[in-house]
């Protein structure tokens, strides 16, 4: 670990375990808790632990998705809280739970958290729900639809030159080839760019490949430090730099085509401090991951979304907690030693989270 | 018609309310022992669910035990017959409401099971309801019967003596 990433976390965190659901365009059979629960055995399961083991538990999740009033709450009980044990939950991606762990793990008062999400758009109608983020009084009430809101920004990207719907299809061809290899993905297949780009528009000028997939899914990953981390996980996979950022809510305010809440992220969580292999990048659209890539500084020689990423599964409020469990499964797998992970919340990019993990 | 300096002009004050109606519609998810429940209801039973580490029966069962945190796949058949734990008299009318006021809103632990659940009981008057009163589920008529709580119309006495208090204080 180098100097500055030391000084950014004084107390190392480790990726013990991560589980995650097949993801799936509707589960129509089970609840939240029934999802959860098999999830939450794996994550367990995979080191060895129970429920016991962990001193803190924290969820990420929204109730618009089921119309579910407290579903977190009820969500709870895939864990099973007695003894009763402290937990928190935040209306966010899992990913923001799991910084808000990692946040309590520094304090070192504990050594072990679970972090899970559940994501599930089928219940609902995802363009209407996602409309009711935008501000209530000028922008919510005419509705507009996240295809729409990052259609504008593709085509601001392609009007400043930094990228062409070509470039769009490129990005979702390989997404979807790499998904082959991901026995959890939800959309995966073999279709050459020049082939996607015959696809009619679904927003122009994004057509249907440079959309993410509607998905429920569940995700969990346990974290841990001090002697459980060791304990846990011969060769830990450790947190080095994590950092978040938030743009404000106006969208006619903001340069679409860049993303300096990313920028500043991974200034702070020393993306740059050392080589990165492997990128999992939140970009639920196509063109988001040009954007993004830019603004992690990353060339073209480390692999980006080996997993295929959210446009092979997009489960909401789960897809970003996702992205740090595939970059460390990268590393824990022996297939990268420095990756950077990536989440994003709110319409084009708005928030975004970024989180160095290294080998060792 | 106005000009825009006359709209300029013109002092109507600020704006204090704006309206932006809101409608979201979804489809629930009952889920695996949710739905066994619903079933239930259906046939004009209480189905609940046997957690298998503590032994404890829930009535619905979300499909996990909340104090174990494991899967309960144990059907278990409840009586229609259960004890009042506590309950509440409702004077306040509101918009909506089906029946007349005062009426008791109750908790109701069937027999057999861990939990209670919320049930209305009639057919006494309000000031003579009490905890530990024995009540018995009353019925929609077989053919109004549907996977929903509207299948039980009400609790009302069974005529039982009243239960111990220590038979229920744990479920308070």
């Amino acid at each position: 670990m180098s100097a500055a990433a030391a000084r950014r976390t004084p107390r190392p965190v480790s990726i013990a375990s991560f589980a995650q659901a097949h993801n799936v365009r509707r589960d129509d059979e089970h609840n939240e808790v029934e999802m959860l629960m098999p999830v939450v055995a794996g994550v367990f399961g995979n080191i060895g632990i129970t429920k016991d083991d962990i001193d803190f538990i924290c969820s990420g999740s929204t109730d618009y998705l089921i119309g579910g009033p407290f579903s977190f709450v009820t969500a709870l009980d895939a864990v099973g809280v007695w003894p009763p044990k402290s937990e928190s939950h935040v209306e966010m991606d899992g990913a923001w739970a799991l910084y808000e762990a990692w946040v309590l793990l520094q304090e070192g008062e504990i050594d072990a958290a679970l972090v899970y999400s559940f994501g599930r758009s089928s219940p609902g109608n995802l363009n209407e729900i996602l409309a009711l983020q935008l501000d209530p009084y000028y922008v919510a009430p005419l509705w507009p639809d996240p295809v729409s809101l990052a259609a504008l920004q593709a085509r601001a990207l392609i009007d400043a030159g930094k990228a062409t719907e070509a470039d769009f299809a490129a990005i979702a061809s390989r997404s979807r080839r790499d998904a082959l290899d991901n026995p959890k993905a939800q959309v995966a297949n073999d279709i050459p760019a020049e082939k996607l780009l015959e696809d009619e528009y679904v927003v122009s000028p994004l057509r249907r490949h440079a959309l993410p997939p509607i998905t429920d899914g569940v995700a969990a990953i346990v974290l841990a430090a001090g002697d459980k981390a060791r304990q846990w996980s011969e060769k830990p996979v450790w947190i080095t730099g994590f950092d978040h950022r938030i743009e404000t809510h106006a969208l006619g305010a903001r340069d679409l085509t860049s993303s300096p809440s990313t920028v500043r992220a991974a200034e702070g969580a020393g993306v740059s401090d050392g080589p990165i292999d492997v990128a999992e990048i939140h970009a639920p659209f196509a063109h988001q991951e040009i954007i993004l890539k830019e603004a992690l500084g990353l060339d073209d020689t480390v692999v980006v979304n080996p997993s295929g990423g959210p446009l092979a599964a997009n489960p909401i409020m789960s897809a970003g907690l996702i992205r740090i469990g595939e970059a460390a499964t990268r590393i824990s797998s022996g297939r990268a030693h420095r990756a950077v992970a990536h989440a994003t919340s709110g319409p084009c990019l708005q928030q975004n989270l970024v989180c160095v993990l290294e080998g060792e | 018609m106005a000009d825009r300096a006359d709209i300029a002009a013109a002092d109507l004050g600020p704006v204090t309310t704006l309206a932006t109606p809101i409608r979201l519609d979804f489809e629930f998810t009952p889920g695996v022992a949710q739905s066994r429940f619903l079933r239930g209801l259906e046939r004009g039973k209480f189905i609940g669910q046997r957690c298998p580490k503590c032994g404890m029966v829930y009535v619905p069962s979300r499909g996990s035990c909340p104090t174990d945190g494991v899967p309960t796949t144990e059907d278990v058949e409840l009586a229609n017959v259960g004890t009042v734990t506590t309950y509440c008299v409702v004077n306040v009318p509101f918009a909506g409401q089906s029946i007349e006021i005062p009426y008791i809103c109750a908790q109701v632990l069937l027999d057999g099971a861990n939990i209670s659940f919320m049930g209305l009981i009639q057919e006494i008057p309000a000031d003579q309801v009490r905890m530990g009163m024995r009540v018995e589920a009353v019925w929609v008529d077989p053919d109004q019967l549907t996977p929903s709580l509207a299948s039980v119309r009400y609790f009302r006495p069974n005529g039982e003596p009243d239960a111990d208090y220590e038979t229920f204080k744990e479920y308070l």
